[in-house]
């Protein structure tokens, strides 16, 4: 299996993982060790099964649709990098 | 018994001297402080120590003894995973992208024992976001395992382990993904169950795979795995896919006899690529239980080829999603003087994220990835039922399955990290039961080249006491699990701060 350059470039900018020059071919390899690995599912026959998500037979559970929380805006942006008068700052978007 | 001795109790042991009198929890308390003090640098097994909150929590337990009014678990020193968020307490993942995230919160588990008067000690290190079967991926630098500095803990709940081991910490809790609880349990000479998916609450609990995550316990012995489990398990409201079923007590059957009991021996867990002096170990303690009336029935998982590709489809498509959410913006690291929003995105990933989880991210995301969805995630959610409907034929036949817990002791640091595939495969007999959703446990059943090995007793669908019967029979019989390794000490190479 081979993964070529324009496609781990596009892998990455699908996770919004930036790529280092020195290592891409190294992160390759490691990639490309690994879907040989998982590519042995292939050999087997599976045409009948049902896939299975999930270890038991979740469902979703709905609640009243009331309110249970209370308002921790300020505690949780706490946490973040950076805000302002109640909002997360990004670098600008939208000239 | 003097203070020298207390480290080489058992949690039901450190209960029954409190209960006693013998010494209070502040005493219990400061000696743990005092050795994490001493061997914390040799073995990097606590990303953060708590010795302040710790005192002050011991104090309380004491006062709350005094009254007469109090739970078993009231003022017992313990460590808490740093996957499991604690209010107030920084919580990494072992990860830099969570390197100053202080959450606001308890987890349900941290809670729980919280409530029961527990002494929290500090937070383990771990692989970074559970990811990794050495500990090696660690931000913090990896844990040496006590038996041998050399050699890996294994992981993810390596820190939890070799804590338990080193007997810095009578108990702690782990997580189990593919067998981070079980694992390092094996490799470090300790006792770890990962319970039934869903018999313990998620919440608060940082994700990696939400399909195959559990929280269980880890600890010196069966039994104190069984009081753990007892406070741990229960249903959440907060956590959808915890299980509303009644938790049973889980120390009231432990001395159970074995007699009769059915225990299927996989043929798949006995072939090329188990060490031969594991498998010794593991058909002696076979052995000892059919001594004790057990019955031993040669089963077949066929299967079981196809867990570990299965796996590594399923865990890094739902990392991929779980770990999206660091992005920068709202916690986490943010990337310096970012030129916009993607880079933002990119480069707060590409630093704050190290290269294991990088490539299960960028796995993920392939196997997720318009055209080949069917050929990898489907094509594996199949394999997983395959797996599961292996196990439950057998439970049809069979009360208990056991095997190895892994196919080898402790490695060295550096034998695997370079070839990702190789470490993947130390997990190759703990990461079934994963995908099937199964309760399974590992307890030490002997040493080979002074390291410890484990046998891995798996249970059907919410039988954890019948798991923590036949490991404590098995304790009760044979004395594996108290074999300790000498302390010892090396410079501190750790990033380990006291908060």
């Amino acid at each position: 299996m081979i993964i070529n350059h324009k496609e781990i470039m596009k892998l990455a900018e699908l996770a919004r993982i930036q790529l280092n020059d020195e290592t891409i071919k190294e992160t390759t390899n490691s990639i490309v060790d690994v879907l040989s690995l998982i590519n042995q599912l292939g050999a087997e026959k599976t045409i009948d099964i049902q896939p299975m998500a999930h270890p038991t037979d979740a469902f979703q559970c709905l609640r009243a649709d009331v309110v249970t929380e209370f308002d921790q805006r300020q505690i949780f942006q706490n946490l973040a990098p950076l805000t302002e008068n109640g909002l997360y700052l990004v670098p600008k978007v939208i000239d | 018994m003097s203070s020298q001795d207390i480290h080489e109790k058992t949690i039901a042991e450190i209960i029954a001297a409190l209960n006693a009198r013998e010494f209070s929890s502040v005493e219990v308390t400061r000696h743990y402080l005092d050795r994490i003090k001493k061997l914390n640098s040799a073995y990097n097994c606590f990303i953060t120590i708590c010795e302040d909150s710790a005192l002050i929590q011991a104090k309380l337990a004491d006062q709350k003894r005094a009254t007469g009014e109090f739970s078993d678990f009231c003022g017992v020193p313990i460590a808490h995973k740093d996957i499991f968020c604690t209010k107030g307490v920084r919580t990494s993942c072992g990860s830099k992208m969570l390197d100053n995230f202080v959450p606001p919160y308890d987890a349900t588990v941290v809670e729980k024992f919280s409530s029961e008067g527990a002494v929290v000690l500090g937070k383990t290190n771990m692989d970074e976001f559970a990811m990794g079967s050495s500990n090696e991926t660690s931000y913090y630098g990896a844990v040496k395992n006590p038996w041998d500095i050399r050699t890996v803990p294994g992981g993810s709940s390596g820190g939890s382990a070799a804590a338990i081991a080193a007997q810095i910490s009578p108990g702690a809790t782990g997580t189990d993904t593919g067998g981070s609880i079980r694992q390092p349990a094996a490799l470090c000479g300790i006792s770890g169950l990962k319970p039934t998916y869903g018999r313990v609450s998620r919440w608060g609990m940082i994700a990696f795979a939400s399909s195959l995550d559990q929280a269980g316990p880890m600890a010196k012995t069966a039994e104190d795995c069984a009081l753990m489990l007892k406070i741990m398990a229960g249903y959440d409201s907060k956590d959808s896919t915890s299980t509303n079923i009644i938790t049973p007590d889980y120390v009231e059957k432990i001395s159970c006899s074995v007699n009769g009991l059915k225990i299927g021996v996989p043929e798949e867990y006995f072939q090329d690529g188990l060490n031969l002096e594991t498998e010794k170990s593991v058909l002696e303690a076979l052995a000892e239980l059919e001594k004790q009336g057990a019955i031993l029935v040669p089963i077949s998982l066929p299967h079981s080829h196809l867990a570990v590709p299965a796996y590594y489809v399923i865990a890094p498509a739902e990392a991929s999603s779980n770990l999206s959410r660091f992005d920068g913006v709202r916690y986490g690291h943010r990337c310096e003087n970012p030129k916009d929003l993607n880079d933002m995105y990119t480069r707060s990933r590409a630093e704050g994220f190290g290269d294991e989880v990088k490539r299960r991210i960028l796995v993920g995301t392939y196997c997720l990835s318009a055209g080949y969805y069917d050929a990898y995630y489907r094509k594996a959610q199949q394999a997983r039922r395959l797996i599961k409907q292996d196990f439950v034929s057998a439970f049809h036949e069979v009360d208990v399955i056991i095997g190895p817990t892994c196919p080898n002791p402790a490695f060295e640091f550096g034998a695997k990290s370079n070839d990702p595939v190789e470490m993947y495969l130390e997990d190759i007999f703990t990461i079934a039961t994963n995908l099937a959703g199964l309760p399974g446990m590992s307890v030490p059943c002997g040493l080979v080249d002074e390291k410890p090995v484990g046998i891995q007793i798996i249970g059907n669908y919410f039988k954890e006491a019948l798991i923590l019967n036949v490991a404590h029979q098995y304790q009760s019989i044979t004395g594996w699990h108290q074999h300790y390794p000498k302390d010892k000490e090396i410079p501190n190479i750790s990033k380990m701060r006291l908060e």
